[in-house]
């Protein structure tokens, strides 16, 4: 569908995009989620969608495969207008991972990660190799194909949920806030792998997520957002630490937070220990 | 025992009779219900009148609606027909609020992720949806199931055969056995009836671990 070249390099351009939702009731006011937003997602890059609840971070990465329609604006992929395809056929060549997981609980493992490649028309022995070639990919194990959704872990859940957005290989991948509900170890398991898929595969990538750390670990280009989608700063994750664009970057990032003061404490093997103003410990001290 | 023995032909053939009429009853009581129950799970604002009107369906008494029905399709009065339509209406009067409450049972993180897969319509519907409400249907469809096998002995009153003609001929000619072989016999099928149910949701939908 799109994977012809073109000119430009970004695969994805939002293109002042609005959203209103209609208030609560009949009286109350519309609800403006995303307002007047551009900006462009390069091909084969992550960027990250950062920002505290509510700015619009899953209102903008919905309307990229047409589950939420912008009330104005355009969303372009590859330079068309999305609005011109049909959403169905796009919805199919776009991977899109949700908070938790979101697996469908009536399907196995294996059917959940087939779902994409069987609805794009393979045959079961294809769909079969996407499967195993997936799993290997998020390093599940292959007897884990016939579980259901409810016999496993969150992290696990999450891994099917990757696997399955990539199952048939798509140009785009879309992910809301993925990794949340994982605890913090296998979180960065999960998003070494993620780092690694990309890699291989070279897959656009749109990340929400309003963990900072997360944003800088894995965005190429990290987009930071205030309230109904404002761009508050648009920079690679070293540009945003080195030279934040305004207190609300540097807030976001911590960096006037009181109690972000570090100290160091010499461990009792003569280490230099780096602890935060509650003593918690934050690392060790090296020597570059 | 020995009116059991002798009359093992009559006993089988009201048997037959009575799986004869109710099973096509149950099965288009289910069909008819699909559609009304997702029609009241679709429409919210509708969803109060479907339900309650076809929960009225309930208050027919049933022997006037057996004579009633009758005049109304031209069939004879003593047709089998008359006791299964009858019999559809009340189990449609009974499963409607459960197809609703299946499909609307389905969380809504499940339906985001269905339509952002790229399902579409009937297919969604057909490998989403109805699967995910089949559990509560499934309750559903065993009541109605063993309320439909009891209401079919009715028809004996009209002389409609079912397990119900053992009860009325057995009530006529002061033969106990007869009685208790009908009220048995009932009993057994409604029990052996909600057991292949149970064992077919087993087999229908794996993922539920517990179905009750
Ligand atoms: N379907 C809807 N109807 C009405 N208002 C909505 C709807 N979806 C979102 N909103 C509103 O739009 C705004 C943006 O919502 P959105 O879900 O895009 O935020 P978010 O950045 O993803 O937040 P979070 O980090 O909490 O997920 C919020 O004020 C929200 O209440
Ligand atoms: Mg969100």
């Amino acid at each position: 569908m799109f994977n012809r070249k073109t000119a430009t390099s970004s695969m994805i351009s939002f293109e002042s995009v609005t959203k209103t939702y209609p208030g609560p009731s009949r009286s109350a006011a519309d609800v403006v989620a995303v307002r007047d937003t551009s900006f462009t997602v390069d091909t084969g890059t992550i960027t990250v969608l950062a920002g505290s609840s509510g700015c619009g971070k899953t209102t903008l990465l919905r309307m990229v495969n047409r589950m939420v329609a912008p009330t104005s604006g355009r969303v372009l992929i590859n330079g068309d207008d999305i609005a011109h395809m049909n959403p169905v056929q796009l919805r199919r060549k776009i991977g899109y991972v949700m908070q938790h997981a979101g697996l469908l609980p009536h399907k196995t493992v294996a059917e959940n990660i087939a779902v994409v490649p069987r609805l794009n028309g393979a045959s079961r022995t294809e769909a079969k190799r996407s499967v195993d070639r997936m799993l290997d990919m998020v390093e599940l194990p292959a007897d884990m194909a016939d579980r259901y959704p409810a016999e496993l872990s969150g992290g696990q859940a999450q891994r099917v949920g990757v696997a399955r957005a990539l199952a048939d290989e798509p140009r785009i991948l879309l992910m809301d806030e993925p990794f949340g509900a994982v605890d913090p170890l296998v979180r960065t398991g999960l998003q070494q792998q993620l780092v690694d898929i990309q890699h291989e595969l070279g897959t656009t990538m749109l990340f929400v997520t309003h963990d900072m750390s997360e944003a800088l670990r894995l965005g190429h280009q990290i987009i930071l957002l205030a309230e109904q989608g404002r761009i508050m700063q648009q920079d690679s994750p070293t540009k945003l630490v080195e030279q934040p664009a305004n207190a609300f970057v540097e807030d976001f990032l911590g960096l006037n937070a009181v109690d972000k003061t570090l100290r160091t404490r010499t461990t009792e093997d003569g280490r230099t220990m780096i602890v935060d103003a509650h003593g918690r410990p934050a690392g060790f001290l090296e020597q570059a | 025992m020995n009116w059991v023995t002798n009359n093992l032909e009559t006993i089988i053939s009201a048997l037959g009779w009575h799986v004869a009429l109710s099973v096509p009853a149950i099965v288009a009581a289910l069909l008819c219900s699909i559609p009304l129950g997702w029609l009241a799970h679709r429409l919210p604002r509708y969803s109060g009148p479907i339900i309650t009107g076809s929960g009225l369906l309930f208050a027919i008494p049933s022997l006037p609606l057996l004579i009633v029905l009758p005049v109304l399709t031209g069939a004879g009065m003593r047709d089998g027909s008359n006791v299964v339509i009858a019999l559809t209406l009340y189990g449609i009067a009974l499963l409607v609020r459960s197809v609703a409450d299946g499909f609307n049972s389905i969380s809504s993180e499940t339906r985001l992720a269905a339509t952002a897969l790229g399902y579409s319509g009937f297919r969604r519907f057909l490998t989403v949806e109805l699967p995910l409400a089949a559990p509560i249907i499934l309750t559903g469809l065993r009541v109605v199931t063993a309320s439909t096998i009891a209401l079919c002995t009715v028809g004996a009153v009209l002389g409609i055969p079912s397990l119900g003609t053992l009860f009325t001929d057995g009530f006529q000619r002061q033969i106990l056995a007869e009685i208790m072989t009908g009220i048995i016999l009932t009993l057994g099928l409604a029990g052996i009836c909600d057991a292949l149910l149970v064992v077919l949701g087993k087999l229908l939908m794996p993922w539920q671990k517990q179905v009750a």
